[in-house]
């Protein structure tokens, strides 16, 4: 079997010497199952999709919903990225979507996650994104694609930290930009 | 910079779109009718008002999502953004 290297991976010992201080938390969290999901929100279709993942799909722009350990955040008005554990298996919300008009890919080698957590993660941040980031307005149950050092990204709120998601191609760019903004909350 | 309120996302700076020119172009209902000219100026013919301007919007880094604006061309300022199909707000 081929070896699997997550497009982060080589960051691995640096996250861990820049989380080392307390301020901050970095991590990649490799390999997570990503779902592209695309349906008219008032249809039947919609509602089965829902009860697959035991939650309703969000149709508040930059809201997402989590059932379990899945995630759904709103991407656009018909359109809705599933995030969960690596190997979670997509058959399950094809099969509810059956030969409806929809579609479900999985795009989980599109993007990796980037952790970003501490209590210094939204400082860290804002160097390069315009959001508004405090946790009164930006806290989990929200979600955004915006830029964040003028790379695309999807930022979710959650629990340990804001999980930026960011495409394979773009994550050392992002790692290496992480790091070197984090240098001023180091000791 | 200006800053853009996505009629999906709510306000983001300009960096997050892109722009469509005019809005409300519409498609020639029998393209192959029109003589070269009249082509032509479906094409590349555009308004260039000093003031009000409808025009399209992408919010390509964000909810990807096309859209319509009111803006002003001298002052930048806009006065209504809306969702494709919905009709052209009225504007003082
Ligand atoms: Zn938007």
């Amino acid at each position: 079997m081929a070896e699997r290297r997550s497009p982060a991976a080589a960051f691995a010992g640096r996250f861990a010497a820049a989380s080392e201080g307390g301020a901050l938390r970095l991590a990649e969290l490799p390999f997570r199952t990503q779902l592209n999901l695309r349906v008219d929100p008032a249809s039947p279709a919609a509602r089965d999709l829902g009860d697959a993942l035991g939650a309703p799909l969000p149709v508040e722009p930059c809201t997402a919903v989590t059932a379990g350990d899945v995630t759904v955040a709103w991407l656009g008005p018909d359109e809705w990225l599933v995030i969960a554990p690596p190997g979670h298996r997509p058959e399950l919300l094809s099969k509810a979507l059956g030969d409806r008009h929809g579609s479900v890919v999985d795009v989980s080698a599109q993007r990796t996650t980037l952790l970003v957590g501490g209590p210094r993660a939204r400082d860290l941040l804002a160097h390069g994104c315009a959001l508004d980031l405090h946790p009164s307005v930006f806290g989990p149950g929200r979600c955004a694609q915006t830029t964040l050092a003028r790379a695309q990204v999807v930022l979710l709120p959650q629990a340990d930290g804001v999980h930026v998601l960011v495409r394979s191609s773009f994550a050392a760019y992002l790692a290496e930009w992480l790091l070197d903004a984090a240098t001023e909350y180091l000791r | 910079m200006l800053l853009i309120p996505c009629p999906w996302c709510g306000p983001r700076e300009e960096a997050e779109f892109h722009y469509g020119g005019q809005a409300h172009v519409a498609y020639p209902d029998d393209p192959a009718a029109l003589s070269d000219e009249e082509w032509a100026r479906y094409l590349f013919f555009r308004d260039n008002p000093k003031g009000v301007f409808a025009e399209r919007w992408s919010h390509s880094a964000g909810c990807r999502r096309w859209f319509n604006a009111l803006r002003d061309t001298a002052t930048n300022e806009i006065h209504a953004v809306y969702r494709v199909g919905e009709p052209r707000p009225v504007t003082s």
